[in-house]
């Protein structure tokens, strides 16, 4: 025979089925993000103000006025100050994406309890992770506005920063819940930023131009997602060519998959 | 029903049936298999073989849909300890689908009696205020079947009592109540019937005085001494065919009803409770 285990109740009248992604789910998972959020929300948009603030004092009017004045013809303040973006978003989306999801799987015990309500690992990691791209694609932004406080002209193509910054955010964060899904211990974490983390962030063209680096390193940063953004940045703000929306496609493409991943490696680790 | 984790055995041919309107105590030492099976009772854990039902939903493919019916007590806290009583309880009304999270709200504050407190952080709360919550936030969304995983485990006293209190008013209520704990008291106030689990099966099932009757008669005779006596009792009460047992500084004759009066003097009769039951079937000392 068999063996069964069973909880019976009498049936009530034909209850509805849940289905697979359901908003409601998604914006529960995101209204506990938002929730915790209003307590931290000062010291997360204090250094995301100073940061590209401290960055662009030292780099743009340092670096512009002792050894390079422009690069491509934009004032070198300009140039870092839109590849900045990209800066912000990595920081505010791998970041807190590996850190956050491994602090509350590990330490806090925080998804057993959303598993346990009517919520799977799929809607658990898509709202992280938009939750992560919103804030992200936010703050993302701030290096923008900081330049244009120090002279960058506005342009009615940097109205689509946010969303550029949104979807490599989505990537971004993906990526970071994928690494805390996999990685054994915290420490691990020094792996991923050493060997992912920090060289993406410098051949993104932030700092400097990468028609200047080596052939290999020129064609490797065409797979940095950073790079496009950076590129789409500088677009929106010196003009858009046809090939940004290849770029912009990429980071899409970026995202979906990243997404899928961590979805997968989230599984993995809370489903027994 | 099975579920292994690499070469440990969590759960082995478990077969269990809770009917409505009932709380059921599954009972057993610590590593018995209750966590793994209140995990698979959420989807949180995936069987290797047989076949789960809840609620009329079959699991893992409907786990999601069962979760929404269900409430879940977890053993370890697992509150958001900066966000205030209130948000903490809405956040769950709103993963529960609640149409008025406002009001769910209100009835979970008055269940942990904590609507004085609704505005502090979880971190400001005492261990019993928290405690109270958690069991609150089970019950945000008035659920058909709560899952209690070792409700009370390693609270004092004072706190556990309080708990009791409000798991015994959502058993008045009729909630159907399956409850994993390893301390023979919880179980005997509070479960309608007991299922003792020992290395991932039940092996005893009934209700707690029938268990008692059926495994450890009618009385227990606990003879207390140095070594050298308890050994000389041991060995007698084995001759006669009793059963013993080990029982802190003692050992407990069980069943001595039987003893055809052999009882030693110095030995203290007592009624036989689920604790004989638990430790002659488990062999663990109970907590």
């Amino acid at each position: 025979m068999e063996s069964a285990t069973t909880v019976q109740q009498q049936p009530k009248a034909a209850p509805r089925r849940l289905r697979r992604l359901e908003r409601a789910a998604i914006a529960g998972v995101m209204s506990r993000e938002v929730a915790n959020f209003r307590t931290y929300w000062k010291g997360t948009t204090f250094s995301s103000v100073m940061e590209p603030l401290v960055y662009l004092l030292a780099f743009g009017l340092g670096l512009s006025a002792t050894l390079v004045d422009e690069v491509n013809g934009v004032p070198y303040l300009e140039f870092v100050g839109t590849g900045m973006v990209a800066t912000a978003v990595i920081f505010s989306s791998a970041l807190p994406a590996m850190f956050g999801t491994f602090v509350k799987h590990r330490f806090q015990n925080t998804y057993d309890a959303i598993l346990a309500a009517p919520v799977d690992v799929e809607e658990l990691v898509s709202a992280e992770m938009l939750w992560i791209a919103t804030r992200s694609g936010t703050y993302g932004c701030v290096p923008l506005l900081v330049t244009i406080g120090f002279g960058l002209d506005p342009a009615p193509g940097m109205l689509l920063t946010p969303l550029f910054c949104f979807v490599t955010a989505l990537g971004f964060s993906g990526f970071g819940v994928a690494m805390a899904a996999t990685v054994a211990k915290i420490d691990q974490f020094n792996y991923v930023t050493a060997l992912f983390v920090t060289p993406l962030f410098l051949v993104a063209g932030t700092f400097f131009p990468i028609d200047g680096l080596p052939e290999w390193a020129q064609v490797a940063a065409q797979v940095n997602p950073l790079h496009q953004l950076v590129e789409l940045v500088r677009g929106g703000a010196f003009g858009y060519e046809w090939v940004d929306l290849l770029r912009f496609a990429f980071l899409v493409a970026f995202a979906l998959a990243t997404w899928r991943v961590a979805i997968h490696q989230m599984r993995e680790r809370l489903i027994d | 029903m099975a579920k292994t984790f690499g070469p440990i055995t969590a759960v082995d041919g478990l077969d269990l049936e809770v009917p409505e309107g009932i709380c059921l105590g599954l009972l057993g030492p610590n590593g018995a298999g209750k966590s793994t099976t209140m995990r698979l009772l959420t989807g949180q854990a995936i069987a290797d073989s047989g076949r789960l039902r809840v609620l009329d939903y079959e699991l893992p493919a409907e786990a999601k849909t069962a979760r929404w019916q269900m409430g879940v007590v977890p053993q370890l806290d697992n509150l958001d300890v900066d966000v205030t009583v209130e948000d903490n309880l809405a956040i769950f009304a709103r993963l529960y689908r609640v149409p008025d999270v406002g009001a769910a709200v209100e009835k979970a504050l008055a269940i942990a009696r904590l609507r004085e407190r609704r505005r502090d952080a979880v971190d400001e709360l005492s261990g019993g205020m928290r405690r109270r919550l958690l069991l609150a936030r089970g019950l945000v969304h008035e659920p058909r079947l709560v899952l209690l995983d070792e409700p009370t485990v390693g609270l004092d006293p004072q706190i556990r009592t309080e708990l009791w209190t409000l798991i015994g008013e959502l058993k008045a209520r009729g909630t159907t109540i399956l409850m994993s704990t390893h301390y023979i008291e919880e179980a005997e106030r509070l479960a309608d019937e007991v299922a003792v689990m020992h290395q991932g099966r039940i092996i005893s099932r009934g209700r707690p005085a029938e268990l008692i009757a059926e495994h450890a008669g009618r009385q227990t005779a606990e003879v207390y001494g140095p070594p050298d006596r308890l050994a000389e009792a041991r060995a007698e009460a084995e001759s006669r065919g009793l059963l013993v047992r080990p029982a802190g500084p003692a050992i407990a004759i069980v069943g001595s009803e039987r003893a055809d009066g052999f009882v030693p003097d110095d030995a203290v009769v007592r009624a036989a409770s689920l604790e004989d039951v638990f430790v002659l079937l488990t062999g663990e000392e109970a907590d």
